[in-house]
């Protein structure tokens, strides 16, 4: 019988670390949209929002999840990767000079045969994320960094985009995961892959609708009652 | 198409034993029936090689029925070639029209060495069925028929993934070249049934190490498997495999 370690880091064992992760990943983004979702309520009631999240603990509830994502995200890049990049190309040395989509019940599409793509701009997009909108600003007044950010028309696309691609790496990501974990039958998959694609869609215009809102009627210059 | 049937242009894999490489090399068949299988096709493309002295092409076949699983090649760019549900042997000459140029290429995994021309090597799958593909049970008289009762939706599921016959198309049409598919038809198939139950933890885990031994790809749930599998093995089985998989580790 094999080890420990190799029987998690099977080709099944890997599955199952990109699986779990995705599951914790999309835990987090349905998370932080509905957190996000005070800015539509009033630039007071989102920096309240994010006053709260830093108190809960004392501070400590923040540092213990962002440690906790930081594994999450390293264990599903790595598996990831290893899955769809190396083994893949060792796997198959000899390519075909000329292939073709077998269509009909096959389930690849562009958002699958891109994950590894869309997965590697979205953690580059996480790392300008954190750091814009977490390490950089005044922790006091959040909202008027976000609605700095979104002034420009730049930014504001480059985001819009990004949440595109993050669509399509749900589109695939959400069934995937349940398959890798294997919670699916041929009862529930067809009804998963649906639901895979209401799921990306949602959060996709979620998060779009962030940054035009802010674009739109975002007001830098508010400031935090009370004189800070 | 003429009174004589029809022009067929072939693009086919041409690589000698032993050599690390091959290439495509144009051929054409005239006279070609609808009612001709592709396989028939080809006995006739290499009985004109044979006449002019030329080597014949080399493909794998046996039953030319669908059930021995010899047959397998990649035409026009799909495993098993354009029908849904059927073996290389089963295509027959009306699914292309006349002028068509096809290109045949071997099912390239690197596990499924090549051997010549359009033949691999695919014993790969055997090894991993020697490692837990199998049931223990007494030898002598056969069992009673229905000593151990299994519930007929039971029995059903073990049937379908009982029909896999072994081809290989699946790890030919994967991305990632993955036997997912073969190897996960066969762990489902013991897994609905009684007779399977005593090696059941330590089935899942031991073929799997077998299979990722043999350096296939890992599954990124792409389901061209599935899109080219003769015997329409569906992928909720490598679903089950991976259910099978984690009892087996959890079990230890
Ligand atoms: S699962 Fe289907 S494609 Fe794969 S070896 Fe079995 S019959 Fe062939
Ligand atoms: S020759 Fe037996 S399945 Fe095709």
């Amino acid at each position: 019988m094999a080890e420990n370690g190799s029987v998690a880091w099977s080709s099944v064992g890997k599955k199952v670390i990109t699986g779990i992760t995705g599951f914790a990943l999309m835990g987090f983004i349905i998370a932080h949209l509905i957190g996000n979702l005070t800015l539509f309520i009033g630039p007071a009631q989102f920096n309240g929002y994010a006053h709260f999240l830093e108190s809960i603990l004392y501070g400590w509830f923040v540092i213990a999840f962002e440690v906790v994502m930081v594994f999450v995200f390293l264990f599903h890049m790595i598996a990831a990767i290893t899955v769809a990049w190396t083994d893949r190309r060792q796997a198959r040395t000899e390519g075909y000079r000329y292939a073709k989509n077998a269509g009909g019940k096959s389930r690849k599409t562009l958002s699958s045969t891109t994950m590894i793509y869309t997965g590697i701009l979205i953690i580059f997009f996480v790392i300008g994320h954190i750091y814009l909108f977490k390490i950089n600003p005044s922790h006091e007044n959040l909202y008027a960094t976000v609605s700095a950010a979104f002034s420009g028309i730049g930014f504001t696309i480059f985001t819009l985009v990004v949440m595109v691609l993050l669509g399509f790496h749900l589109r695939h990501g959400f069934w995937s995961a349940f398959q890798s974990l294997g919670w699916t039958n041929d009862k529930y998959l067809p009804l998963l892959t649906k639901l895979a694609l209401v799921f990306a869609v949602i959060m996709a215009i979620g998060f779009f609708v962030i940054p035009v809102y802010m674009y739109f009627s975002g007001d830098s210059s508010f400031t935090m009652p009370g004189g800070h | 198409m003429s009174d004589n049937g029809m022009t067929i242009h072939l693009k086919i894999w041409r690589q000698a034993q032993g050599a690390t490489s091959g290439k495509f090399v144009d051929y054409t068949v005239e006279n070609v029936l609808p009612e001709m299988s592709f396989l028939e096709m080809l006995d006739i493309l290499n009985e004109t090689l044979v006449q002019k002295g030329e080597e014949a092409i080399e493909f794998d076949n046996d039953c030319r029925e669908g059930i021995c699983g010899t047959c397998g090649m990649v035409i026009g760019g799909v495993a098993h070639g354009p029908h849904a549900g059927s073996t290389t042997c089963e295509i027959r000459m009306r699914q292309f029209k006349d002028g068509d140029t096809i290109t045949v290429e071997p099912f390239r995994a690197k596990p499924f060495k090549l051997i010549k021309d359009l033949v691999v090597d695919r014993s790969a799958f055997d090894r991993i069925q020697q490692k837990g593909g199998f049931v223990t049970m007494n030898v002598g008289s056969a069992p009673d028929g229905n000593a151990f009762p299994i519930p007929k939706d039971h029995a059903d599921h073990a049937m379908d993934a009982a029909a896999c016959i072994g081809c290989g198309a699946c790890v030919a049409a994967c991305p990632n070249a993955s036997a997912s598919l073969f190897v996960s038809a066969k762990i489902s198939q013991l897994s609905w049934l009684p007779q399977g139950e005593p090696e059941r933890a330590r089935r899942a885990l031991a073929m799997i190490a077998q299979m990722d031994a043999e350096g296939f790809g890992d599954c990124s749930n792409h389901g061209e498997c599935e899109a080219v599998c003769p015997k329409e093995i569906s992928i909720g089985n490598i679903a089950r495999m991976r259910r099978e998989y984690l009892k087996g580790a959890l079990k230890g």
